[in-house]
């Protein structure tokens, strides 16, 4: 049963890793156009470096 | 009471007006700290794909000016970044060039929908009753399957150390409207359900602290989960209803020409005052009441009246806000702005409507009224029941009558018709019509008679000619030909009907408020009014030709909406009475009448006869749905039991009415009325689903056979069968 003491730390550190990374998401409003977001992957005028 | 107030007031204002002083000064500074930036925002109502956001942004940065171009397309919008000297107009040409409609925003009115705080605040304690659902339910789990002694002790601490923080801070929202609930002396839905949730949690907590063995912490989360999902639903619904009608609004920039000093200015329309001098340009909206001072034209005034006819304007002649000017440019002096002018004193009309509008009790509300009173008392009858039976055993009868609210607490209720509005709501939305209100649809369902305004609802208020096979093809040449000039609607309906060669003219001029004139070989012909040309006038809409001494006459009937024959026969099918009421003369009215189908008309009406003509239909016990887009329609619309109206309606109608049709087509009306119907059986199907479940469970929690096993089942399975068949609408 010692394994407890690492399992649950763990389950409860992987679920709030997801539920800070839900805030963030919110935070930075990628929730504000999920239409735009979903359509703007299949955009076909690839660039190869990162917008400055 | 009256004197701490006025204390009160004369305290706070000397602290208040520096604040005053600092405000403009400060809104100055923001100004000036950004001079090189402004935002615009367009409205883009075909853009619908990855391809359209490319061209779009690409073409819109291409610009001198435009630093960056960003499309939403749940909103149908772009917002643009620019140098200050770009402005809107400069860009909807533009984007017309690479084949997107585009319009104008007023930024001012949109604020609201731009930042969604309190949907992003919903959605945040979603996602934490989520996270700890999901975390105390994994604990519960290994408790339910037989976890003994100090390990369930543990699980249980570390439940509580989740549930308790997750029920403060998720459970807001309950808390405080059970908290304004009380204090108005009501008892809404969510009294049960904050006194559920803080009886689940220390009832939890003492049992803890006891080592004992049952702990409700997954049922309080489940509780607070379900609950704001379903709260989540509601608000959304209501936010993208209330976000698609600002667009609509914020459609109409409110300014108009001043000139002053013969210097044209735009100003918005609250800067005017009486006695400035307007311009009003062909084409364009009266923005005040007034006078005409300089120019000739003709005005169509079917928005305010119904009249199909356009009338004369001259100087001297008196015109009302919200008319729309055809052929000349006008002069106008303001004789009335703002709260006076006649589109004011319209909606006052409204809001006297309105407000004698008995309010309509939903059905959520009619079951929460029966449901909480009961639910209190089953909880506390389980409490006296058991502290009688046990001899005094607190500690047990709290546990039963915490068992009984928790089982009881209406997760399904709160759910069943939020999901239900949502989905039949999204599904009427791709259809083209927008919900401005949650409870329009169970309105809906109850309809028996149906009211229709003529110009602008059923007809498009665009005319069409039907006797062109009946003139010559070289009398037509030279309609044509004159038609060809003008921008007046008569004329563009005419130059686009037929594909004859248009006859070739010299001289032609256009005489606005009259018609238009040209020389055939090198004889005078003119297409206008009836007393221009010297025809004798036919009762309904027409323009006529003179040619030397003879004079044709080109009959007009307006264009019927596409869908409105549909929707009428369906309504008819439906067993729906109809009425055709409208402001027009008899003949145009008798003639769609008969062209629609529907034998009950009235012609002639006045706004007031509208309104007092459905009030006497609701009197006699009728529910009625009013369509109509005119000012002349706007108390109807507040008066009738639900209203539509179409998106090319003025404001004020649109604000009057419950739905809004966004597109052409009426035929999704018919549809409307058909998933209205359904969904309010969906919502009572729902509420007999999870009343199901309680009849099951109560007994159980009442006998004390309840555990927090059998709770967490019957609140997610009622939970998700309610939701499911939600979306069993079609």
């Amino acid at each position: 049963m010692e394994i407890l003491t690492i399992l649950i730390p763990v389950s409860l550190l992987l679920g709030g890793a997801g539920l800070a990374a839900f805030f963030w998401a919110l935070k930075t409003k990628q929730y504000d156009d999920p239409q735009g977001d979903a359509a703007r992957i299949l955009k076909t005028d690839y660039d190869d470096r990162p917008k400055s | 009471m009256s004197l701490v107030e006025e204390y009160d007031a004369g305290h706070v204002s000397p602290s208040a007006c520096p604040a005053c002083a600092v405000a403009p000064s400060a809104e100055r500074l923001a100004q000036m700290s950004q001079p090189s930036h402004a935002r615009l925002m367009l409205s883009l109502p075909t853009a619908h794909c990855a391809a359209c956001m490319s061209t779009v942004e690409n073409g819109l940065q291409a610009l001198p000016g435009v630093q960056s171009a960003r499309v939403n397309l749940t909103l149908r919008r772009v917002s643009v970044d620019a140098a200050p000297d770009v402005t809107a107009a400069s860009l909807i040409p533009v984007l017309a060039g690479l084949g997107y409609e585009a319009h104008e925003l007023d930024p001012g009115l949109l604020s609201a929908t731009e930042t969604d705080k309190q949907g992003r605040d919903l959605l945040m304690r979603l996602g934490v009753a989520g996270f700890a659902m999901m975390n105390v339910m994994l604990l519960s789990v290994a408790v339910w399957s037989g976890a003994g002694d100090a390990t369930r002790d543990l699980f249980h601490w570390i439940s509580a150390a989740i549930a308790l923080p997750t029920v403060v801070f998720a459970g807001q929202p309950f808390f405080k409207s059970a908290w304004a609930s009380l204090r108005a002396g009501r008892l809404g839905m969510d009294v049960p359900i904050s006194l559920a949730l803080v009886l689940a949690s220390s009832i939890s907590l003492f049992e803890t602290f006891n080592s004992g063995h049952h702990a409700y912490f997954d049922a309080a989360v489940m509780l607070t989960f379900f609950l704001l999902g379903g709260r989540y639903l509601d608000h959304r619904t209501r936010a993208v209803a209330r976000s698609a009608a600002e667009e609509l609004a914020a459609l109409e920039v409110p300014r108009a020409t001043r000139l002053l000093d013969r210097v044209e200015e735009e100003v918005a329309i609250s800067a005017l005052a009486i006695g400035d001098i307007v311009r009003v340009r062909p084409g364009g909206r009266m923005p005040v009441d007034g006078v005409v001072t300089h120019g000739t034209s003709e005005v169509d005034r079917s928005l305010l009246t119904g009249e199909s006819l356009p009338s004369m304007a001259a100087p001297g002649m008196a015109i009302a806000a919200g008319e729309i000017n055809l052929t000349g440019p006008l002069l106008v002096r303001v004789t009335a702005a703002g709260r006076d002018s006649s589109l004011h004193r319209m909606a006052d009309l409204v809001a006297v409507a309105e407000s004698a509008k008995t309010k309509h009790t939903s059905l959520a509300d009619r079951a929460a009224r029966a449901y909480s009173p009961l639910v209190h008392i089953l909880s506390f009858a389980a409490f006296g029941f058991w502290m009688w039976r046990t001899g005094g055993d607190l500690r047990y009868a709290v546990n039963i009558s915490a068992a009984v609210l928790i089982i009881t607490c209406p997760c399904a209720l709160g759910l069943a018709v939020p999901a239900v509005v949502t989905a039949a709501s999204g599904r009427l939305f791709r259809k083209g019509l927008l919900i401005k209100d949650g409870t329009a649809l169970e309105r809906l369902a109850e309809v028996d008679h149906v009211v229709f305004d003529k110009t602008g609802t059923l007809t498009l208020g665009t005319p069409k000619p039907v006797n062109l096979d009946a003139l010559p093809p070289s009398v037509l040449g030279v309609a044509l030909g004159l038609a060809g000039a003008s921008s007046h609607p008569l004329a563009m309906a005419l130059s686009k009907a037929s594909d004859i060669a248009p006859a070739v003219l010299s001289d032609v001029q256009e005489v606005p408020g009259y018609g238009i004139e040209g020389r055939l070989d090198g004889k005078l012909v003119r297409l206008g009014r009836a007393e221009w040309v010297g025809a004798t006038p036919a009762a309904q809409t027409a323009t006529y030709l003179a040619l030397g001494s003879e004079t044709h006459a080109i009959l007009f009937a307006d264009k019927l909406r596409p869908g409105a024959e549909v929707a009428v026969a369906a309504m008819k099918a439906a067993g729906l009475k109809l009425t055709l009421l409208s402001g027009d003369a008899p003949a145009p009215v008798v003639d769609l009448a008969a062209r629609i189908g529907i034998e009950d008309w009235q012609a002639g009406q006045l706004p007031t006869e509208k309104a007092d003509f459905v009030k006497a239909l609701q009197d006699a016990g009728h529910k009625v749905l009013m369509i109509g887009d005119g000012l002349n329609d706007t108390a109807a619309l507040a008066q009738a039991h639900v209203s539509i109206s179409p998106a090319t309606a003025l404001d004020a109608a649109r604000t009057a009415s419950d739905i809004v049709l966004l597109g052409q087509d009426m035929a999704p009306v018919a549809d409307a009325l058909r998933i209205a119907k359904q969904s309010t059986r969906r919502i009572r199907e729902n509420f007999m689903l999870s009343g199901g479940y309680n009849v099951i469970a109560v007994p159980l929690a009442l006998m004390g056979l309840a555990t927090p096993l059998l709770a967490a089942l019957a609140m997610s399975l009622s939970s998700i069968t309610v939701s499911l068949n939600a979306l069993r609408l079609r």
